[in-house]
């Protein structure tokens, strides 16, 4: 294991603000959001504040990109498109057996049920095997379904993966789409907030949710001294507390810190992007953690202000912005965060800020009790 | 790897250790080896499913032991079960989206559900496969000890399609 190095070797985001990494890292520093208010989408009945794409203009770039004549679903070509765009930056030939595709989502294709209560559609394993199969590559792709944790346990498996050898590369895409079926369940936990989302904000009342893919794509490398960014550490936890309620004491999010701080110097980290889907109990409970670890000075920031919660994409794209933050030398503002609400009074800014620091901490929490982190840095020369 | 335990459970048969220990299914472990459990009857058939399982394959574990255990289950249907459950709350004529359904509307529930009864903050994670497939899960439970260093891994296929239809074939594993 030990001669291993993980490396990113690509990126891509697909969403309401951009379809390339660089096109939504400069939609954030235009302060630019995605979300607004959405009525009778969906079929839902009540209003709800989201960001969505554009169907008609997504269908257009479909077909340019990816041809009309496929039997896919908008959120498998929305994965494909972002796989294609990042395979297409570092020239890998997806069809080769050393390459594995894994799929970061938490429900797919679930819109199918509405027409037909057993759609085969509604597989996850389904999407996955078209999305490889559409590059050729034959191989089994993992799904990664693991609430909203999803996005970074995905690039955990990838790294596992590429540890144990039988692959190098690893094509790790996340995403999901929204749907009757999902806004009207977190409206039934009264978890949505009706306007612009307020990240760690003493008026949070909750979060939005967002559509997106990001595709993130490592390769194991054994030469030493690469440039770019690579993998440093990561962490999965269990709360063992509740399902649906995050951890007063934010045991899990504090052991997968704990764990990550054991690999990584707390010097040397620019921030930590934080879960901050601006639920009350999630900024509360994700402060404690920090708090816990001893990270109340270091700086942390959130992206759902830009993108609503956007479920098996959120933690690939937060990533990616990540990276292109530090490369920046910058610390991404968290869009609408004014005042601190929450107990400890951690880092956190609606700013632009400056780092001169070369790595940062992913972290996310989610149903079923889960939270997880990974940390990357970079190397050399970008 | 090495497997400490495993454990089988169908509609029809419950074989532990290669051994028959039941024949009354999910429900009839419940009572005749847990019946303690209230929260047991709220959940899905999935995590029930899954909590029987794992409650079998736990029971001589210490506390310490499982705190730091890993939990790591696959399946093919994901929550599907529960889906179709939901999605029936939410037609045009009749809405009335249930919060109590759709919490369960995630595969990864289960590891969550079995984590609580059993105090395991380790790690867990829930893959989806096409069908059970040995091969691939070893895979990714032998490069789980790569990152992570768990007492013990509680791993394996939970799938529930409907009551005369599922399938755990769980076991313990640790590094070896």
């Amino acid at each position: 294991m030990g001669s291993v190095i993980i490396t990113k070797i690509a990126d891509n985001i697909i969403s309401p603000l951009g379809v390339t990494s660089d096109e939504n890292f400069e939609a954030i520093l235009s302060n630019e959001t995605g979300l607004k208010n959405q009525e009778g989408t969906f079929g839902v009945p009540e209003p709800f504040f989201a960001s969505l794409f554009d169907r008609k203009e997504m269908s257009g770039l479909f077909e340019k990109e990816i041809g009309s004549n496929c039997d896919l679903t908008f959120f498998e070509k929305l994965c494909i498109l972002s796989a294609k765009k990042a395979i297409e930056e570092c020239n890998l030939s997806p069809s080769e057996s050393n390459v594995l595709f894994i799929l970061s989502t938490t429900k797919g294709n679930i819109e199918c049920l509405e027409d037909s209560l057993s759609d085969n559609r509604c597989y996850l394993a389904e999407s996955a095997y078209r999305i490889a199969k559409h590059f050729g590559n034959g191989n089994i792709p993992l799904v990664v379904s693991n609430a909203c944790i999803s996005g970074v346990c995905a690039q955990i498996a990838a790294v596992r993966e590429l540890i144990g050898g039988r692959y190098r590369y690893a094509v790790v895409v996340g995403g999901d789409v929204l749907s009757k079926f999902i806004v009207s369940g977190f409206q039934s936990f009264k978890a949505l907030s009706p306007v612009q989302c307020k990240p760690y904000d003493k008026d949070r009342i909750g979060l939005n949710l967002g559509e997106a893919a990001g595709t993130i794509i490592l390769e194991a490398k054994t030469t030493p001294g690469t440039d770019g960014w690579e993998y440093v550490s990561s962490s999965i936890h269990n709360d063992a507390n509740h399902i649906s309620g995050p951890s007063r004491t934010g045991e899990g999010s504090f052991r997968v810190l704990n764990d990550i701080l054991q690999d990584v110097n707390m010097e040397e980290v620019g921030f930590v992007n934080v879960h901050g889907t601006s639920t009350v109990y999630n900024d509360e409970m994700e402060s404690i953690a920090l708090h816990r670890a001893n990270m109340d000075q270091v700086p942390i920031n959130g992206l759902k202000g830009y993108y609503g919660h956007t479920l098996g994409a959120a933690g690939i794209i937060e990533t990616i912005l990540s990276m292109k933050a530090i490369e920046n030398g910058v610390v991404l503002p968290t869009k609408g965060f004014d005042t601190i609400g929450t107990t400890y009074k951690v880092n956190i800014s609606n700013r632009i800020r400056k780092t001169d620091k070369s790595a940062f901490i992913k972290i996310l929490s989610g149903f079923g009790g889960s939270n997880a982190g990974i940390s990357y840095m970079k190397g050399g020369e970008l | 790897m090495k497997t400490l335990s495993h454990i089988q459970i169908t509609p029809s048969v419950t074989i532990m250790n290669e051994k028959v220990i039941s024949n009354s299914g999910i429900n009839g472990i419940y009572r005749e080896f847990i019946g303690d459990y209230p929260k047991f009857f709220k959940m899905d058939p999935l995590c029930k499913l899954g909590v029987v399982a794992a409650e079998l394959l736990l029971k001589d574990r210490v506390a310490e032991e499982k705190e730091n255990a890993s939990i790591i289950l696959f399946n093919r249907n994901g929550s599907l079960i529960t889906d179709r459950k939901y999605q029936k709350t939410i037609s045009d004529e009749n809405y009335f989206p249930s919060p109590a359904l759709f919490v369960y509307t995630l595969a990864n529930i289960v590891t969550g559900e079995i984590a609580i009864r059993n105090k395991i903050y380790g790690e867990t994670s829930f893959y989806i496969l096409s069908h059970q497939d040995e091969d691939v899960m070893d895979e990714v439970v032998k490069n789980t000890f790569l990152t992570s260093n768990p007492s013990f891994i509680l791993t394996g296929w939970v799938d529930y399609d409907d009551e005369e239809h599922y399938l755990a074939d769980m076991k313990l594993v640790n590094q070896l």
